[in-house]
């Protein structure tokens, strides 16, 4: 057993990190109990009829005047905090995770050809990094939202609202991706095997995703993790400016808002337990993020 | 003057301490070039390290002495070491593109040197850094010197890296591979830069290399290492005229000469598998079956390529860069032609341009009958991909390290449709390993798993499974250890004499294009110097260019050998 | 060189082009126009009056030639939603953006850098990894939540700084400066750190990276064997070339503090650009988008060829030809 993970490098520095260790468990438990929120939580937080108003304010089990049938309190509409933090992470994490994912086949396919292909369409690319650039994340994603508040009819824009958040999250991230996908593509392509593929006669797709691909997933997986944690803080920071989901359909972001109202007046759980769960998932994706960073470099060690 | 005895270095890592170097012995007086040979691994350049007190960490040493004078080395404090490096013990380095800080001035860096030694004025120190270049041949020191690292050439680059490591006057200089990224010509000035300082300034001299040409030419005495043991130590004339160790002998058996051609050269132990004759049998059987066909020869004609320059201003056009200029010549169906070039020469752009990744600006190309079709004309499935097959130089690069040896070696048999049965082409990839001397286990293994020997045999064979008629080498044996070189050289004659290939043998070691070739073209600045059969340019060189080359060649003197 | 310098003006005028463009197709097709500037009472044909007049019919190339005309003209246009010139709008609250997002530029690169240096330099310290776990749970937490937490303690419970506002500010010319103030210092204070966090911590670790690979380069080993003092390796040779490419990075990092300006503005109610963007967007006030864009475009292209510019002159590989 020691000997298998002595054999790959990656998972026996992995065993030696405490950090990476306890990081990869928090991460698993929130995704875990993101995705099976609806087994798991007592309420479930947007159907209206679930809660009462009645419940609203009670304060954590520990405290006087908790019960234990909210073990972490509740908010001003009566809604459990547990159940709450499960969608709303439920929530986020779906958003984020579908935004990095178009992020990512968006920004490597178009890296790759850029990287592969060279001249003209290198430079179109390139040029639409730069514009895309010049408008930072947060920048586009509420432009994509405000267009989008402005074309669509008000009664579809609820429905879209977790497409339209996706979308403008995924546009601000592409080029991170296309950026590196590219620069180590064009390494690559000084490889001899990449030019044994292209002189023996390969198909120029083949020699893209089939021999070059694999070669340079280092760099992007490291991206993906980094990426992961600004797809799900970006939509934290839109739903706290209101722009993100909606208080009936709330993400932790939009908790967060909900709760600073509550800062001064003494119910403190109702902001900072959001604010934990958010900040300890994200540092957990960062800490793999970094992990994974120093496996691949190993320089940094 | 310096002396190391039972000198151990060790390298801890999760599988236990590595040792590199055991038991290290050697002596160098001054005024004394010391010649360290071996092949790459060899722990050459760890012995360099551990005296100097520049381990890599976590390297440590585990036990020996090593004095200089009176000095001990071992036992010098961090803040010790620091003020004797340089002041008595320098080192300069293979590449000296990146020994270099690219920011800095070289007189900045020449002052900033010798005033870490001595208290002296920057005019003063000006002065001196002026002399030291005109003492190892830079022209116009005074002018030059205000240049950055970046406008000098490669050899003038490593004078003035040279020239560094002069200015603390030290008593030792350790050389790690000087000469190994110079060309030919500027390697043998160096070498008689290095042979002057030595004489001159009588500083010790500890000169790393893995080419015995070069420990020929300058050295007085050598070690000849290998799996971090010094094997053999003696005068230069001693141990390659009279090697007493069996590894020794064989390397300088497998050493290419450049006055005959040999058949065969004799190898330290083969790093190949002797062939399973069954096994075997069933790839020659298959590639004879491709050969029934005549062989084809390639035609080359008035070959023209020109690349763009870079736009550096707004209203004039760039010059275009001229890569091949006019090349016309023939490598005869069935024969070896060796192509011979330096650095700049154009050979790389030749072979690109032949197998269709660039696009020549004029001139025609033909193989056997057929035209080729010049670079973007040329179709992914024209037939000339699969009769044209290219093994490259850098074995550390051609082969996919993501892939599997049986998804590499199967891709010519699906991709030209050659067998089409999975399972057929499983067989035929065994079969083939073992026909260029590799164990038909190894299919399922990575690259990785392999030497640089061994992967350029499994590239080899990755050519031939596309039964090409023609093979070009670019370059296949420049990037090995001499033995291994020696026996890719057997397997390339091996193959050239069984199936009949028609080769094209591009090179920058003369030594290795003699034993190789039938007919010969010398390369210079994208123009054809000389051409004709190979023995006749070796002994009748008519061009000066090519005269000089073979001279200045560094080769072992036939005198000493006693074979 | 020169011919480095003109490429690299007409590659930002056609990213400001294509940026106007974008803005101008913002105007054009999101909403309608004249809907948002008259009420439900104006007639059809008023209102196709008003679109001749302000020659909404025209062809779409002559409208974005009018469009961009006018911009450079410095008319922007009116807002949908408080009537008034989107120019004098805008150009109120420059000055507050840019001094916050120039004051956290600053606390990041005096903080970062040398931070950056020192855990480069001692790689296995208990210092440099407590440092480099702050970070790391610094860069998570999101920047609003940042802000409420320094609100929350230095404005809250302790009392020493105030929490929103921009204090005392004094006119110089047309700018509004909170720089001259004692008063203005503290009100910038908390929104600054706020918003230097995160590109703080960036710098540094981009440092720390720089500078670990530098230190690993042939000519710093060059160096020690020739016995260099090991003072001046590190902050001769190494910082200069570690600085080298994090120059390159400080555009893309004040693009970043421009963006992460309208949330930190939202979180302290700091009256600048971002702000009013934000009422821009939950009004869907077209015009003050549209134009927000292209200032902000502009101030990035900007500093964008500053720093190309600021390379060209430090690297002499670019400035010097190549002779060898």
């Amino acid at each position: 057993m020691i000997a298998f993970i002595k054999r790959y490098e990656g998972l026996w520095l992995f065993t030696r990190s405490p950090a990476a260790i306890i990081a990869a468990i928090v991460a698993l438990l929130s995704i875990m109990g993101a995705a099976f929120a609806p087994l798991i939580a007592s309420v479930n937080p947007y159907d209206l009829a679930s809660f009462s108003l009645m419940d609203g304010l009670l304060p954590p089990m520990w405290e006087e005047f908790g019960i234990s049938k909210f073990p972490l309190g509740t908010d001003d509409q009566g809604r459990d905090m547990v159940s709450s933090i499960l969608y709303g992470a439920r929530l986020s994490l779906i958003i984020g995770l579908s935004a990095m994912t178009i992020a990512t086949v968006l920004g490597v396919g178009l890296g790759l050809a850029a990287g592969y292909y060279g001249g003209r369409f290198d430079m179109i690319v390139m040029r639409i990094a730069d514009i895309q650039l010049a408008l930072p994340a947060i920048l586009t994603s509420l432009l994509i939202d405000g267009i989008a508040r402005g074309i669509l009819p008000s009664e579809i824009q609820q429905d879209l609202r977790v497409a339209v958040l996706t979308l403008a999250i995924a546009l601000s991230l592409w080029v991170n991706f296309a950026r590196t996908a590219r620069a180590s593509t064009f390494v690559q392509m000084q490889k001899e095997y990449v030019q044994a593929a292209i002189i023996m006669g390969q198909r120029p797709i083949r020699v893209m995703f089939v021999h070059i691909l694999p070669n340079i997933l280092g760099p992007l997986l490291v991206i993906m993790t980094v990426d992961l944690a600004s797809a799900i803080l970006l939509e934290a920071t839109l739903s706290f400016l209101g722009i993100g989901l909606p208080a009936d359909s709330p993400s932790l972001g939009t908790l967060i808002r909900i709760g600073m109202q509550f800062m001064l007046s003494g119910e403190w759980w109702i902001l900072w337990i959001p604010t934990l769960f958010l900040v300890a998932l994200v540092v957990s994706i960062n800490i793999l993020g970094d992990f994974l960073r120093d496996v691949f470099n190993p320089r940094l060690r | 003057m310096l002396k190391v005895k039972n000198l151990t270095v060790k390298f801890p890592s999760r599988f236990g301490d590595i040792t590199a170097i055991e038991d290290v012995a050697m002596s160098i007086a001054s005024g004394e070039i010391h010649g360290l040979v071996g092949e790459s691994g060899a722990g050459k350049s760890t012995v360099g390290a551990a005296i100097i007190g520049l381990l890599q960490a976590p390297g440590f040493v585990a036990d020996g002495q090593m004095t200089l004078a009176d000095t001990d080395l071992r036992n010098l404090t961090a803040v010790e070491a620091h003020n004797m490096r340089g002041k008595r013990i320098s080192m300069i380095f293979q590449d000296p593109q990146t020994s270099l800080n690219p920011l800095m001035r070289v007189e900045d860096q020449l002052i900033e040197t010798i005033q870490a030694h001595e208290d002296i004025s920057s005019k003063d120190a000006r002065a001196r850094a002026v002399e030291i270049l005109e003492e190892i041949g830079i022209q116009n020191a005074s002018e030059r010197i205000k240049a950055y690292p970046h406008q000098f050439s490669g050899g003038m680059r490593q004078r003035v890296v040279i020239a560094l490591a002069l200015s603390t006057n030290p008593e030792v200089i350790i050389a790690d591979e000087p000469t190994t990224a110079l060309d030919v010509a500027v390697q043998s000035q160096v070498l008689d830069l290095i042979k002057e300082l030595a004489t001159n300034r009588k500083i010790g001299f500890m000169l790393i290399t893995h080419d015995i040409g070069v420990i020929a030419q300058v050295a007085d005495r050598v070690s000849v290492m290998r799996y971090g043991k010094v094997l053999e130590s003696g005068t230069t004339a001693q141990v390659l005229g009279d090697p007493q160790h069996p590894y020794t002998q064989a390397l300088l058996d497998s050493v290419p000469p450049l006055d005959r051609k040999i058949d065969r050269f004799r190898v330290p132990e083969e790093e190949s598998n002797p062939s399973q004759k069954d096994v075997g049998n069933h790839a020659e059987r298959w590639l004879l079956e491709g050969v029934m066909q005549e062989n084809v020869g390639l035609k080359v004609e008035n070959l023209r390529v020109e690349f763009p320059g870079v736009r550096t201003s707004l209203w004039q056009k760039p010059d275009s860069f001229t890569a091949l200029h006019d090349i016309s010549f023939d490598v005869k169906p069935g024969s070896i032609l060796g192509l011979v070039g330096e650095s700049g020469s154009g050979k790389s752009t030749l072979a690109k341009a032949i197998t269709g990744l660039v696009n020549p600006t004029a001139g025609h190309m033909a193989l056997g009958a057929e035209t080729l079709p010049p670079g973007k004309l040329r179709t992914r499935i024209h037939p000339s991909r699969q009769i044209v097959q290219m093994i490259f130089q850098d074995p550390y690069s051609s082969l996919n390290p993501r892939h599997r040896i049986s998804a590499i070696l199967s891709e010519p048999l699906w991709l030209y449709g050659l067998v089409n049965d999975g399972g057929e082409r499983r067989e035929l990839a065994r079969a083939m390993l073992d026909l260029v001397g590799m164990a038909p286990e190894d299919l399922d293994k990575y690259p990785h798993q392999f030497s640089g020997g061994q992967r350029q045999r499994i590239a080899v064979a990755r050519a031939l499974l596309a039964r090409p008629r023609f093979l070009i080498c670019d370059e296949p044996t420049s990037a090995l250890d001499v033995s291994i070189q020696a026996e890719m050289l057997n397997l390339l004659k091996d193959l050239h004499a069984k199936f009949g290939l028609t080769i094209l043998f591009i090179s920058h070691n003369l030594a290795v294009v003699r034993q190789m070739s039938d007919d010969m073209v010398v390369l210079r600045n994208g123009r054809i110097e000389e051409f004709g059969r190979a023995q006749n340019v070796y002994q009748n060189p008519k061009s000066e260019y090519t005269r000089e080359l073979l001279e200045l060649t560094p080769v072992l003197p036939t005198t000493w050998a006693t074979k | 060189m020169t011919y480095f310098i003109l490429k690299r003006l007409i590659q930002s005028v056609f990213v400001m082009i294509a940026v106007a463009f974008l803005a101008f197709s913002l105007f054009r097709f999101v909403g309608d126009p004249i809907t948002q500037m008259t009420g439900v009472e104006t007639s059809i044909e008023d209102q196709e009056r008003l679109r001749e007049e302000l020659g909404l019919n025209d062809p779409f190339v002559m409208q974005f030639a009018r469009f961009t005309g006018d911009m450079l003209q410095g008319d922007f246009g009116y807002s949908y939603r408080t009537r008034q010139p989107v120019g004098e709008m805008i150009s109120s609250r420059i000055p507050a953006t840019l001094e916050l997002g120039i004051v956290a530029l600053f606390i990041s690169l005096l903080v970062g850098i040398p931070t950056g240096v020192f855990t480069a330099l001692r790689p296995r310290g208990f210092a440099t990894q407590t440092i480099l776990m702050t970070t790391l749970v610094g860069v998570s937490i999101p920047t609003f939540v940042i802000g409420i937490i320094f609100i929350f303690l230095f404005g809250v419970q302790l009392g020493w700084l105030p929490t929103f506002g921009r204090g005392g500010t004094v006119q110089i010319g047309g700018w509004e400066s909170s720089l001259f103030t004692i008063d203005g210092w503290r009100a910038l204070l908390l929104p600054a750190i706020t918003l230097g966090l995160y590109q703080l911590t960036l710098t540094m670790r981009l440092v720390r990276a720089e500078m670990m690979e530098v230190l690993r380069s042939d000519y710093i080993r060059f160096g020690m064997a020739r016995g260099v003092p090991m003072r001046s390796l590190y902050f001769k040779h190494a910082l200069a070339n570690t600085l080298v490419p994090v120059i390159t990075i400080i555009g893309l990092q004040f693009g970043g503090v421009i963006a992460f300006s309208i949330v930190t503005e939202s979180v302290f109610q700091w009256p600048g650009m971002g702000l009013l963007f934000l009422e821009s967007i939950r009004f869907v006030d077209i015009p003050v988008m549209g134009v927000y864009l292209v200032v902000i475009a502009f101030f990035f292209v900007l500093v964008n060829l500053i720093v190309d510019l600021l390379y060209v002159a430090i690297d002499p590989r670019l400035r010097v030809k190549d002779t060898s």
